[in-house]
């Protein structure tokens, strides 16, 4: 039998994980419980977010955005704040999983999991987003993509916890877009994801690109070259047909039992197919 | 440990290993059998209950998180089993082995209670984490539409 125990602020929770033996953080549990169900995991004792002060916050300044890693995923999705400046987050948050798993599934538990498939990777890398960890000796910072360092791996040391991911609210007239490419429609995982965030200028060339894509590498891909090459140009057919040439060399897909390389590599690229539409004036913003 | 929480409206204390999941202390210790398993791995929606007013999987819950919480299954939705949601599934013939009902009833009302005026397809999202086996979707959905129909009647009175 393991305990369960529910610290009531970031303190005492740390102080829990420095003195107990085989801990394990106990955020909504849809992928630690999974674990422990399938004996992958046999935690000593839980120590759980739930009731840990602030820990479920989502937080506005001037110029951040910042959602606190116990915040259940239904609940960003919907924030006024992340509609308004992180639409490309919430958008990839309603396609996760289903209700239930994004009342009770966290942005901590969803980032600690560092699933090439994780959803909220593509946009948390295009937002260019940082995560703070909090440990004994205090916090310290880092951007998300130097924290996933691998399929399940991250650089969150032991004794430390995931306190918080935020991000720069994008320059107004930013464009958001997030898709995902899965076998149906609703608890789907996916095969090939991307997120993408750029502006278009009163003529239409862009300025400003970001672009994530999951599934097609150990973690998200980025492709600088591909960004490059989109500056500013108009997002006509042609050009985002040179530029998904561009993502399918920056991809390294694998095969597995959801989807072929070939395919994965395929998709990356014609996603980009999908800005197109906003160039023409369009607001590509799904909220 | 000494659990203390609301289960269908009434104070309920168990004797309870801390990490024993909650849909074995429904089923198994409360008697509660109406809460199905299917999956046991978050899948499949037939264990959703509400906890504080949200739709959640008993199976991917342990004990000790539903202290001092109000929870409610599908035995408290109505005292005599005669919610509207429940009485549209019956109406509309949207359960054949039943097996999902529980949590398909779970899900929609819990939606409805919060959106009174859904579209089909908002209803085929509400229940897009439930899986059936049986009706193809199309009856539950007519039931989902037909529930917020008797809702916004009883409502007006
Ligand atoms: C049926 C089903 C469908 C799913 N569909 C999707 C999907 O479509 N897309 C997707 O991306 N994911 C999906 N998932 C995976 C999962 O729901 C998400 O990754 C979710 O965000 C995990 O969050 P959680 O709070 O439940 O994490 P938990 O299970 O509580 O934790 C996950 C891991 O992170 C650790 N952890 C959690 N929070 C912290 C913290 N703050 N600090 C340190 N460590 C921490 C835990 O110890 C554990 O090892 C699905 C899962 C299920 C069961
Ligand atoms: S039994 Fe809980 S989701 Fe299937
Ligand atoms: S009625 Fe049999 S699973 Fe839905």
């Amino acid at each position: 039998m393991a305990d369960v125990l529910f610290p009531v602020s970031l303190d005492q929770a740390l102080d829990l994980l420095a003195k107990t033996e085989a801990p394990a953080v106990l955020a909504g549990g849809t992928d630690l419980l999974v674990q422990v169900r399938q004996g992958k995991k046999t935690p000593g004792i839980f120590v759980s977010l739930d009731r840990i002060e602030g820990a479920q916050e989502i937080l506005e300044t001037e110029t951040e955005i910042i959602i606190r890693a116990g915040a259940p995923l239904a609940r960003i999705m919907a924030h006024p704040a992340i509609r308004d400046h992180g639409s490309v987050l919430a958008q990839a948050l309603a396609v996760l999983g289903s209700p239930q798993i994004r009342n009770m599934g966290t942005l901590g538990g969803n980032i600690m999991t560092a699933s090439p498939a994780g959803d909220s990777l593509p946009p948390l890398y295009a937002l260019d987003a940082r995560v703070q960890l909090a440990g004994p000796e205090g916090f310290r910072r880092m951007p998300v993509r130097d924290f996933i360092q691998g399929p399940g791996k991250t650089a969150l040391a032991p004794g430390e916890i995931l306190w918080q991911a935020n991000f720069t609210k994008p320059a107004p007239g930013t464009c958001h877009w997030f898709e995902k490419v899965g076998q149906r429609t609703a608890l789907s995982i996916s095969m090939v994801s991307l997120a993408a965030l750029f502006r278009p200028d009163p003529d239409g060339r862009v300025s400003k690109v970001s672009l994530a894509w999951g599934s097609v590498g150990p973690t998200i891909v980025e492709s600088p070259e591909t960004e490059t090459f989109l500056l500013n140009k108009p997002l006509t057919r042609e050009v985002l047909a040179g530029a998904g040439d561009l993502a399918r060399q920056a991809v390294r897909p694998i095969s597995d039992i959801r989807a072929t390389a070939d395919f994965r590599r395929q998709v990356a690229g014609n996603l980009l197919m999908r800005l197109e539409t906003p160039a023409k004036g369009k607001r590509l913003t799904r909220y | 440990m000494k659990l203390e929480f609301t289960l269908n409206s009434a104070k309920v204390t168990v004797e309870t290993a801390p990490d024993r999941r909650l849909i074995d202390l429904l089923r198994e210790d409360l008697g509660l059998t109406g809460t199905k398993e299917g999956c046991g791995t978050g899948e499949c929606g037939a264990c959703t209950i509400r906890v504080q007013g949200e739709t959640k999987l008993a199976c991917l819950m342990l004990a000790a998180q539903v202290q001092g919480c109000d929870v409610v299954t599908i035995e408290g939705l109505d005292p005599a089993g005669h919610h509207p949601v429940q009485e549209a599934f019956t109406g509309s013939g949207a359960v054949q082995c039943g097996f999902c009902t529980p949590g398909m009833i779970m899900s929609l009302s819990t939606y409805l209670a919060a959106h009174p005026d859904p579209a089909p397809e908002k209803i085929r999202e509400a229940v897009s984490g439930n899986l059936c086996r049986c009706t193809g979707y199309q009856k539950i959905v007519d039931a989902g539409l037909a529930a917020a129909r008797a809702l916004k009647e009883a409502h007006r009175g």
